[in-house]
């Protein structure tokens, strides 16, 4: 495959791809852990809310969330910083907007797996930490939720694969991703062919790369199976 | 920040234009995708390891790389070779409508096959047993018992795939095409409203998406329907030997 000297483009979009997917996935997890603590909570608002969060969400194409927050995101920034007195006009870059989007649309996902894995978690558990004296949060962080890890990496695993994928959504809002670069490349050389199929090399490499990465976690977070095979 | 509701309802028979066109979309190329899923995941099926073989590249390769490389591989990239241009082949690829048809089912074949090889996998031994015993030739066998069984088994989930589907739809935006997600963005261009826009689209999707949960629903209780009779109670003094393990609780 002749890239012409754009080699180069393609594996800067790659560390691109990378930043927003790894950004992405962090702070999707905390939305996913919220949104299940919210979901499996005893306050009826907060049940309502993670309902309306996961519903609405994953009811709309990603390519629109990452449209409306670029597009919009700015106004409904501007909006509640006007709230606290700063009036200035606030811009929001694609990096930004891509993370936002992204990570909204993995937490929907992510609530759901963490919410099944936490209904796995015997009650018990919770009681025995409590027997010791620890606090719930105390309980949550250092009982519960190595457990709720093991039981939900398979399926974060899978959640993850696509969010891989949709980060290239975020180059149509001009985002310097493989896609984008593949674009441009695209643009001087006539060959859009080429470079298409090389992105899609590259995506497939990073799929299998996390398809790993996926297995690695599921031996790390669970010591018995460890255990028995090395 | 103000919010224009005259706008959405002026441009609103506008969305339903696109709306209309992602569900010809997704209709379209989901019947092209299941025609094309059924034989591939036979073959995924097969228990030769070199009829396997074809079937998993593809299957790997688009279900490995995003959906947006696929739409510009087809469209932008068909351009690219003087045969392809020469070709009669050539008023279809051009047109960015067949191109999103071609991508979308290629899309769906793949992840509809894996679905279905699984679904294939999982019918009870015994009753492939039982199509062998009564003399089924293989062809039989696959027409009256696996297809049959394979997509009652596989209904829920190909369900959520017809759902990631609509959501995979909205790509087509990127190559000129007025769906939805289009029709919002060109209507953005001309007012400048895109919270509203947005939103508007995004309730006529959830919509959508409802409505297809709700045909898939009907869909399983026809078709799984010996999932949902109900009995009357077993008489508590039934004679244990009468008793029928799959219809008495």
């Amino acid at each position: 495959m002749d890239l012409q000297g754009f080699g180069h483009l393609l594996l800067s979009g790659t560390w691109v791809t990378i930043q927003l997917a790894l950004a992405s996935l962090v702070v999707g997890l905390v939305f996913g852990l919220m949104g299940a603590a919210a979901k499996l909570s005893d306050n009826r608002l907060f049940r309502g809310l993670a309902t309306a969060y996961t519903t609405f969400v994953r009811g709309i194409p990603e390519l629109l969330l990452v449209l409306t927050i670029y597009f919009g995101g700015s106004q409904i920034v501007m909006l509640v910083a006007s709230w606290f007195g700063y009036d200035e006009y606030i811009e929001i870059g694609p990096f930004i907007a891509g993370v936002a989007a992204l990570s909204i649309a993995f937490g929907a996902y992510a609530t759901e797996v963490f919410r099944m894995a936490m209904l796995e978690i015997p009650k018990g558990q919770w009681e025995a930490g409590y027997a010791f004296g620890m606090s719930p949060t105390r309980t949550f962080f250092r009982i519960i939720l190595p457990q709720v890890w093991r039981l939900a990496i398979p399926g974060l695993g899978n959640l993850f694969q696509v969010l891989l994928k949709d980060t290239a959504l975020v180059s149509v809002v001009g985002l310097n991703d493989i896609m984008r670069q593949a674009a441009v490349a695209t643009g001087s050389t006539k060959e859009p062919f080429t470079f298409y199929m090389a992105a899609a090399l590259i995506y497939l490499l990073l799929t299998a790369a996390a398809t790993l990465f996926t297995m690695f976690m599921e031996r790390a977070s669970n010591p018995a199976a460890r255990g028995r095979h090395s | 920040m103000s919010w224009e509701w005259d706008v959405i309802w002026k441009y609103f028979p506008r969305l339903l234009d696109g709306a209309w066109l992602t569900l010809e979309l997704v209709v379209i190329s989901g019947l092209v995708g299941v025609a094309l899923a059924v034989p591939i995941a036979l073959m995924r099926a097969s228990k030769q390891r070199w009829i396997q073989f074809l079937p998993f590249i593809y299957i790997y390769f688009f279900r490995g790389t995003p959906l947006l490389v696929q739409i510009f591989l087809v469209y932008y990239g068909a351009s690219q070779f003087e045969i392809i241009r020469e070709s009669v082949l050539w008023p279809i690829l051009k047109e960015p409508y067949w191109c999103a048809i071609i991508a979308f089912s290629l899309n769906t074949a793949a992840y509809s096959a894996e679905l279905f090889r699984s679904a294939i996998q999982a019918i009870p031994t015994g009753e492939m047993e039982a199509a062998e015993a009564v003399g089924m030739t293989k062809p039989t066998q696959i027409r009256r018992i696996i297809l049959p069984r394979a997509f009652g088994i596989a209904l829920p989930a190909y369900g959520n795939e017809v759902i990631l589907m609509l959501k995979g739809s909205a790509l087509a935006s990127t190559i000129t095409l007025l769906d939805l997600t289009g029709m919002a963005r060109t209507i953005i261009a001309r007012t400048y409203t895109p919270l509203e826009m947005f939103m508007a689209a995004g309730a006529v999707y959830l919509v959508l998406s409802a409505l297809i949960i709700g045909l898939f629903r009907l869909i399983e209780y026809r078709l799984n329907r010996y999932q949902y009779y109900h009995h009357a109670n077993t008489p508590v003094d039934l004679d244990p030997q009468l008793r029928d393990p799959h219809i008495d609780k």
